[in-house]
């Protein structure tokens, strides 16, 4: 069984995805493009549009996981004409680990485009904006020829297909920032300001970019709702594997055979992801662990290693689905080493904003050298774990940064404890804290 | 590097300025684009860019220091990102990281004597199936081995000959 062969009925958002050479408008139409737009205009009302998405239980593929028609319907009810709205796709992709975004820009950029269209229909929004991450030269460049291509076919623009509809994108380069991900901050780098979060309430529906009411979504989840669309409720719930609707972008990096991204049903499993799409581990390394899906997501145990990849068993077992993508920790790299790794990213983009994030996590980053060098003490592993304490939990802070950061240093306490101590104990330096380089495969 | 900023980018910068809603809104583009043609953000252009978006130059500089993709300091001809997030860590950055220090003679934040490269450590790129990943000026290498490191910078090298 093929993983990777092309095939729009079971990998809709991979099946036009060409890295080489994405489809412009003509092959894209060819492939089905553009059908979801058509139905969409040719008479369906926003509320009908909305209402469709949030049947078809398609929830964020960002991390959170909230669902996006229901994300949708909280703006306020008002024609183009009433209000001017916005459409923001979030494609910062910065979580260490996760490359799936990345993929679909370079790839078939016209299918985030005909989403946010669909998107901006649906909310009545006229204005979009693409917030693309500054590092992503290659997809910036086919973004906006997609851009120009979509707009001289007449899918951007004013009277859109005819209908009383208009609606212009533009494309935004980050000046590069972990915390512009966080939809409150990316609103405010758009604003030219540092991309601090805002407090919610005000949630962005309502009071989003420029005080307007603004959705922003994740690049995946609005190439998700051409296909939605296209192709009806009934379908697109038919092609997840749990009570979710749709496939899932997943992935894994690490010490794999075949590292890579993988369409496949929501609610996969973890065993297929890793021995069938990955290969498995390379020779010579064994599983120990995982991150779920992305950096801020907390250890699972090689126990877990067939966990069910929706989103409600890796919570069950204490982490989280995060963007899907995961990242193998072997068993010759050293876990002190890889937490040490985790905080050294999370306390270096920490926005400075609240002080248990600001000043707790180069604290615990120190106190990680301290041992994974050789010169911790047994009350360091203890002041470790009063931060996760006291850092970690939602509402010490105004984002979700400090409890991401300390979701891999919690569960790693508990399922590395021996690793610790031993550490400790020996006063030297933890072996393969700075893997060796080469693929065995 | 010219006192002012070229005519074309100021007209640039204030027609990206004129269709955002504040003209701040413009400011990180701008400076993008300015550092494109010069390499960096000197103080001069800085101040410039600030008084034709209407900012102060403390604040620009505020928004200007909190990315990691605008320098405000000179960089070399060649800008090199080494990835040190986790997935290449893994795979091992930390071997890549030497070789290119030894091979450039530089620790990571400076720039070679003959001002052919900056070394800079950059967060995910977002090519972890090709770990450890790097981006030299717009182009992306990976998996790259300590072993590949010479002939990657010769080819730069002579490129900006």
């Amino acid at each position: 069984m093929s993983y990777t062969a092309k095939d729009p009925e079971k990998r809709p958002l991979l099946a036009l995805v060409d890295q080489a050479s994405p489809p412009d408008v003509a092959a894209y139409e060819r492939g089905g493009g553009f059908r979801g737009l058509r139905r969409v205009l040719a008479g369906m009302s926003p509320a009908e549009v909305v209402e469709e998405v949030q049947k078809s239980k398609l929830r964020g593929r960002g991390g959170a996981g909230f669902n996006t028609g229901l994300k949708w319907s909280f703006v306020p009810k008002e024609t183009q004409k009433q209000r001017k709205k916005y459409i923001v796709a979030n494609g910062d992709e910065m979580e260490p680990g996760t490359f799936k975004d990345r993929m679909l820009v370079e790839g078939n950029p016209l299918q985030l485009i005909e989403g946010m269209i669909i998107a901006a229909y649906a909310i009545q929004a006229t204005h979009g904006v693409i917030f693309l991450r500054g590092e992503y030269h290659l997809g910036l460049e086919r973004l906006k020829i997609a851009v120009e291509q979509a707009k001289a076919a007449g899918f951007l623009g004013t009277k859109i297909l005819g209908a009383d509809f208009d609606f212009e994108l533009i494309v935004h380069p980050s000046g590069g920032r972990y915390i512009c991900g966080e939809e409150t901050a990316l609103i405010t780098a758009l604003e030219g300001r540092r991309a601090n979060p805002r407090t919610k309430p005000p949630f962005p529906q309502v009071s989003g970019l420029w005080g307007l009411p603004t959705v922003v979504n994740n690049i995946e989840t609005f190439s998700n709702v051409p296909h939605i669309l296209a192709n009806g409720i009934d379908w697109y719930l038919g092609l997840s594997a749990c009570d979710d609707g749709g496939t899932k972008l997943y992935g894994i990096s690490g010490r794999a055979r075949r590292p890579g991204v993988y369409e496949l049903p929501l609610g996969t499993r973890m065993g297929v992801l890793l021995e069938e799409c990955a290969g498995g581990m390379q020779d010579g390394y064994k599983l120990r662990a995982f991150l779920p899906g992305g950096a801020s997501t907390a250890f699972l145990g090689a126990e877990h290693a067939d966990i069910v990849m929706d989103y409600a068993t890796p919570e069950k077992a204490g982490s989280r689905l995060g963007t899907g993508l995961a990242i193998l920790l072997d068993d010759r790299a050293s876990p002190i080493g890889m937490i040490r790794n985790l905080e050294h990213f999370f306390a270096q983009e920490s926005c400075g904003f609240c002080t248990p994030c600001r000043d707790g996590l180069p604290w615990v980053e120190k106190l990680l050298i301290e041992i994974d060098e050789g010169r911790g003490t047994p009350d360091d592993i203890a002041r470790l774990e009063d931060a996760a304490r006291l850092i970690g939990p939602m509402g010490r802070t105004f984002c979700a940064h400090a409890p991401g950061a300390i979701a891999p240093l919690a569960s790693g306490l508990k399922l590395f404890r021996e690793d610790f101590e031993r550490l400790v104990a020996q006063g030297r330096p933890s072996e393969g804290a700075s893997p060796a380089q080469g693929h065995a495969a | 590097m010219p006192d002012v900023i070229d005519a074309d980018l100021v007209e640039t910068i204030l027609d990206m300025a004129h269709h955002d809603v504040l003209p701040r809104g413009a400011c990180i583009e701008a400076m993008k684009i300015v550092q494109d043609r010069y390499g960096w953000i000197c103080d001069r252009h800085l101040k410039q860019i600030a008084d034709l978006l209407g900012m102060s130059l403390a604040d620009i500089d505020g928004v200007a220091t909190y990315y990691n993709l605008i320098f405000r300091q000179p960089v070399g001809e060649n800008v090199i990102m080494l990835c040190d997030s986790v997935s290449c860590w893994v795979m091992g950055t930390d071997g890549v990281r030497e070789k290119l220090c030894r091979k450039l003679g530089v620790k990571m934040g400076q720039t070679t004597e003959d001002g052919k490269f900056t070394l800079l450590p950059i967060v995910c790129l977002g090519h972890c199936d090709h770990a450890p990943a790097m981006l030299i000026n717009k182009e992306i290498y990976g998996p790259v081995r300590p072993e590949d490191i010479d002939g990657i910078i010769e080819a730069h090298r002579e490129k900006t000959s």
